[in-house]
This record gives structure tokens, sequence and C-alpha cells, in this order.
């Protein structure tokens, strides 16, 4: 998975089953991670950037990642900023401190939700049973990350390959969200 | 279903990801407490209903959660424009001109 965007982050959890292996698609819980909410005006754009270790991304639906860091693009003025599980303190207290002197607002929501990663040729299939996008590679390109409605529950879906995705709901939502994509899926098993 | 212009994502999208908060432009009055009631009621409640062309207020609440205003045809639901708030209100009338209306 080495060509993958952010493999050093999103990684599967190893202590999980795969919620669904099969020759087209699979299914994996992603391991737990460092997330941060971020928002803050232009002035405090570079500052944050800089002490998070990743650039903020200013264009709609962008990612920029680092080592071990990426930063998502929620709204012109929102950020999700990823980081390993063990690292919060460090990257939380190196942004405060660095805009200590401008209007910001920086919140750990790691807890908040959880990630799976939908892989394989019907990868796409599988997510248009649930959501209205075009997820072809012209006009949802690799890195391209967007908050959207799975069905009837907020998710956000993060490409980090051609047939790889993050796809992130809040933890209460999860199961309603892996359960129906598992169920959606054994369609193809039927095939 | 409508697909609805994000001018802060800038991307189309399912009207499922969005949500009407209806007409647009009304403005707080600058000083409540030297407003009348008839004034505050008119700023609360009264909203034109317009048949045909209208700016409304929509809101990307599963997206960006950004308000941005569209300009809409309320008989056929064609969008005629889409842009940021805090952008003045466009020309009505010569959008419906535009648009053949």
């Amino acid at each position: 998975m080495s060509e993958l965007l952010a493999s050093d982050l999103i990684t599967p959890d190893a202590g999980e089953t795969p919620l669904l292996s099969l020759p087209s698609i699979s299914i994996l819980k992603a391991a737990p991670l460092t997330r941060l909410s971020l928002r803050c005006r232009e002035a405090a754009q570079k500052d944050a950037g800089a002490a998070f270790g990743a650039e903020l991304p200013l264009s709609p639906l962008s990612n920029s990642t680092a080592a071990k860091r990426a930063a998502l693009w929620m709204g012109p003025d929102e950020w999700t900023l990823l980081a390993p599980e063990d690292d919060l303190r460090t990257v939380f207290d190196g942004i405060e401190e660095k805009l200590s002197a401008q209007p910001h607002a920086l919140v750990d929501i790691s807890d908040r939700s959880e990630a799976v990663i939908v892989s394989g040729d019907k990868a796409v299939w599988l997510l248009n049973t649930g959501i209205f996008i075009d997820f072809s590679l012209e006009l949802f390109p690799v890195g391209t990350v967007t908050r959207t409605l799975f069905h009837k529950a907020p998710v956000m879906i993060w490409r980090t390959g051609p047939d790889t995705f993050v796809v992130e709901a809040w933890v209460s939502f999860m199961e309603y969200v892996a359960g129906l994509l598992v169920q959606s899926a054994g369609e193809l098993e039927a095939a | 279903m409508l697909l609805i212009y994000c001018p802060y994502c800038q991307v189309e999208r399912a009207e499922t990801e969005f949500a009407c908060r209806g007409e647009a432009h009304i403005a707080r009055p600058a000083d409540p407490s030297q407003t009348t009631d008839e004034e505050w009621v008119e700023f609360l409640y009264m909203r034109d209903n317009t048949k045909g062309i209208a700016a409304e207020r929509w809101r990307h609440i599963h997206g960006c959660g950004r308000f941005f205003n569209a300009v809409r045809d309320t008989v056929s639901d064609n969008f005629l424009k889409f842009y940021k708030a805090g952008e003045p209100k466009p020309d009505l009338e010569a959008l419906a001109k535009e648009a053949g209306k």
C-alpha cells in the first residue's frame, strides 16, 4: 500500500478482523488517529501549517500531506488535521503555542469518528450505493476529500488511491455506515 | 432531485447535502432597541413568498457547512445564479431576462 496517499497515517487496525474481504473489494477498520479540527482566519494559516508540519490546503476539497501528517480542507476556514495517535499532545500544544496571539479554534475530535478503508476494483461502485457523487478520476482525483451523506449518515470521504477510499463517520453512525456497505457488497458475492 | 452548486466547494452536489433557509438579503435592524414592534414583526416574520425569480439563503450543511445565496425560479426550480454570502444581491430582473422569462 506504499503508493497510497498518507499510507504512513491511515493503516488498517491490526487487531480487527476485516469487515469484508472479497476479491473485488475489502473493507477494513482503520487504526485510531489523532484528529484535530482547526478553524482560523487567513492570517493564521501559514503559522498553523508550519506548527503542524503540513501546509493547510487552500483550494476546495484538497489535502496536503507530509510525513505522518495530513491536513484536509473542510471549508474555507476549517481544516481537519490528522496525525498518529501518540502525537496528540505534541501537535496540539505546538499549534496552540504558535497561534496564541491569533484568533482560532483548535479542538481534539480524535474520538468523535472512526474510519474504514474501502478498497478494490468495486470501491467506487460500492460507495455509489449510498452517495450521489461522481467518483470518476477526472472529477474526483486522488487526494480529494469531502463531507457528504452516505444514505442518511454524514460521512467524510477521502480518496487516498485510485481504488482506495477512507470513509469516516461519527462513532455512533459507524455501525450503520459499515453495515450498509457490507450488506450492499453482498450483491457482489452473489454474482 | 435538484443539483446545487456550492460556491465555496466549487462543485455541484445533490440537494440532500443542502438545506434551504428562506429568503436572502433580509437585514437585521442595526439598532433593535430603536425599532417599533411593527418594524420588528416585518423583519422577523414577513417574507415575500415570491412566485418566480427569488434570492434564497442556502446552506451546504453536509459539505463545507457554509451559507451562500442562490437565485431560483420558484416555479420551475431552475437555479439562475449561486453566489457567496456577503456578496450584493444580483439584479433579479436582468437574470430573469437572461434566462428568457
